[in-house]
């Protein structure tokens, strides 16, 4: 277990002692990165943060000058070896929180924000491999930080990135995953676009689906670690088509957003 | 600590009818798992009541469970990821029918529920007796689908959402109150979501 992890681990695990309430923490915006149309990554300056595992979140919360106070749950993309924390928030435009965060804000801006929270999806080079991604659109934004995370502790763990998006232009940090792969041998990423591709596309052009599944991820028999984030039909779609083709379902983490109804 | 800019938006939250500090009215309604959605036949399906040693006291097939006295709700219900939905409607059976018909008491003043997928949370027999807490096998009039827990589900509204286990299988119950998964994780022991006990010292 490395440093982090016993200092995150010693946050969440429940004491027989009265535990100290998760605290809500100054953040200041740093920069803003324009990641796609509708996506912006904040990079902040929390104070006395205790450290988090890549797959965790943060509760936001927002104070308007009357005293109008809301909260969001926003998945932290940036690895543990990193001092600034980064969140990518995608705009939902009837939202209240999100255009906010992904709009208006801007650098030097402040907010609240308390975590980490969350210790089941998660996942460090410790825990070991082979490591199966499978995102659709934000979704990717967790494992961003396990990507970044194995990148960063030595790119041993074999790994493989399958990313759902709705077009070229809706695909998170493709500049960043393109030089990821580059070089890395034990590092493959797949993308796949559901609505429009560009002519020169190369890679998949429909939703994931079990031949999608058989094609690009690890098999059943190499009893990888699959990690599949998204909205509610696709991480759906996706988790029961692993377990149909042998996976156990114990070694498929899953993570859920967004409306019911709406897909990447 | 004021945020430059931001401004309420939405209506609804502190609107006509009041949701519980932090939450927003959703007409959606979304869906949190661990994992994958197991999916068990009503006719492999069954519903246990065990005491403080593990033995069974209790133990009903689907069809039994449905032969029970129906209860039927309709309440808000509060997601600790800041979600609410107003005003849904369920069926099911009420842990108090589960008592009456197994024919005895309460065996101790805490339960574990635990599921198909091996989820669990834990419970004060206290926020489960009195009409309180019940076994959900409709919503909305209709079977209850495997995404939202179905066949069965627990349903114990006043907590956070949480603690209404989805794909509920049984319930152990137990001398002392002790963590289930998320409460293992840093979540709230109980999850009260108007006194805002979403994580571990709220």
């Amino acid at each position: 277990m490395t440093a982090i992890e016993a200092a995150v681990l010693a946050t969440l695990r429940p004491t027989v002692t009265t535990p100290p309430r998760l605290a809500w923490r100054e953040a200041e915006i740093l920069d803003v990165v324009d990641e796609t149309p509708t996506a912006r990554s904040l990079v902040l300056a929390v104070a006395d943060w205790p450290g988090h595992l890549p797959g965790q979140h943060v509760d936001v919360r927002l104070t308007a000058e009357d005293g109008y106070q809301a909260q969001r749950s926003y998945s932290i993309a940036s690895p543990p070896e990193r001092r600034e924390l980064t969140l990518t928030i995608e705009r939902i435009d009837d939202g209240e929180v999100s255009p906010y965060l992904a709009g208006e804000a801007r650098r030097g801006d402040r907010f609240e924000l308390r975590g980490p929270i969350g210790g089941y999806f998660t996942w460090t080079v410790e825990a070991g491999g082979p490591l199966q991604l499978i995102a659709g659109g934000s979704g990717l934004v967790p494992l961003m930080a396990m990507l970044r995370h194995r990148a960063l502790a030595g790119r041993q763990v074999a790994a493989r990135a399958l990313v759902s998006s709705r077009s070229a232009d809706a695909i998170l940090y493709r500049a960043e995953l393109d030089a990821l792969a580059t070089g890395d041998t034990r590092l493959s990423i797949v993308q796949t676009l559901t609505r429009e591709a560009p002519p020169n596309w190369s890679g998949e052009r429909r939703r994931i689906d079990a031949g999608m599944l058989r094609a690009h991820t690890f098999p059943p028999a190499e009893r990888p670690r699959i990690f599949v984030c998204g909205p509610t039909p696709f991480v759906e779609a996706v988790a029961s088509a692993l377990v149909g083709l042998g996976h156990a379902p114990d070694r498929v983490w899953t993570e859920r957003f967004g409306p019911t109804g709406r897909t990447p | 600590m004021i945020s430059r800019g931001f401004r309420r938006k939405r209506s609804d939250a502190g609107g006509s009818t009041p949701v519980p500090p932090g939450q927003y009215v959703t007409d959606d309604f979304p869906v949190l798992s661990a994992g994958p959605t197991p999916r068990t036949e009503t006719a492999a399906w069954s519903f246990a009541l065990e005491d403080l040693e593990g033995n069974e006291f209790f133990h009903c097939s689907w069809r039994e469970l449905l032969a029970l006295p129906p209860a039927e709700i309709t309440v808000d219900i509060h997601c600790v990821t800041k979600w609410s939905k107003l005003g849904t409607r369920w069926k099911g059976v009420s842990f108090d029918a589960l008592l009456a018909a197994a024919g005895r008491p309460a065996p101790g003043p805490y339960v574990m529920a635990y599921c198909d997928g091996g989820y669990t949370t834990n419970l004060a027999v206290a926020d489960l007796e009195g009409g309180q807490g019940m076994i959900a096998t409709e919503y909305d009039g209709k079977p209850l689908a495997p995404e939202h827990g179905g066949p069965a589900r627990l349903l114990v509204p006043h907590l956070y959402f949480w603690k209404s286990a989805k794909w509920v299988r049984g319930l152990r119950f137990m001398a002392a109150d002790a963590p289930g998964f998320w409460e293992g994780l840093g979540y709230h022991r109980r999850g009260d979501p108007w006194k805002e006990q979403r994580y571990d010292g709220d």
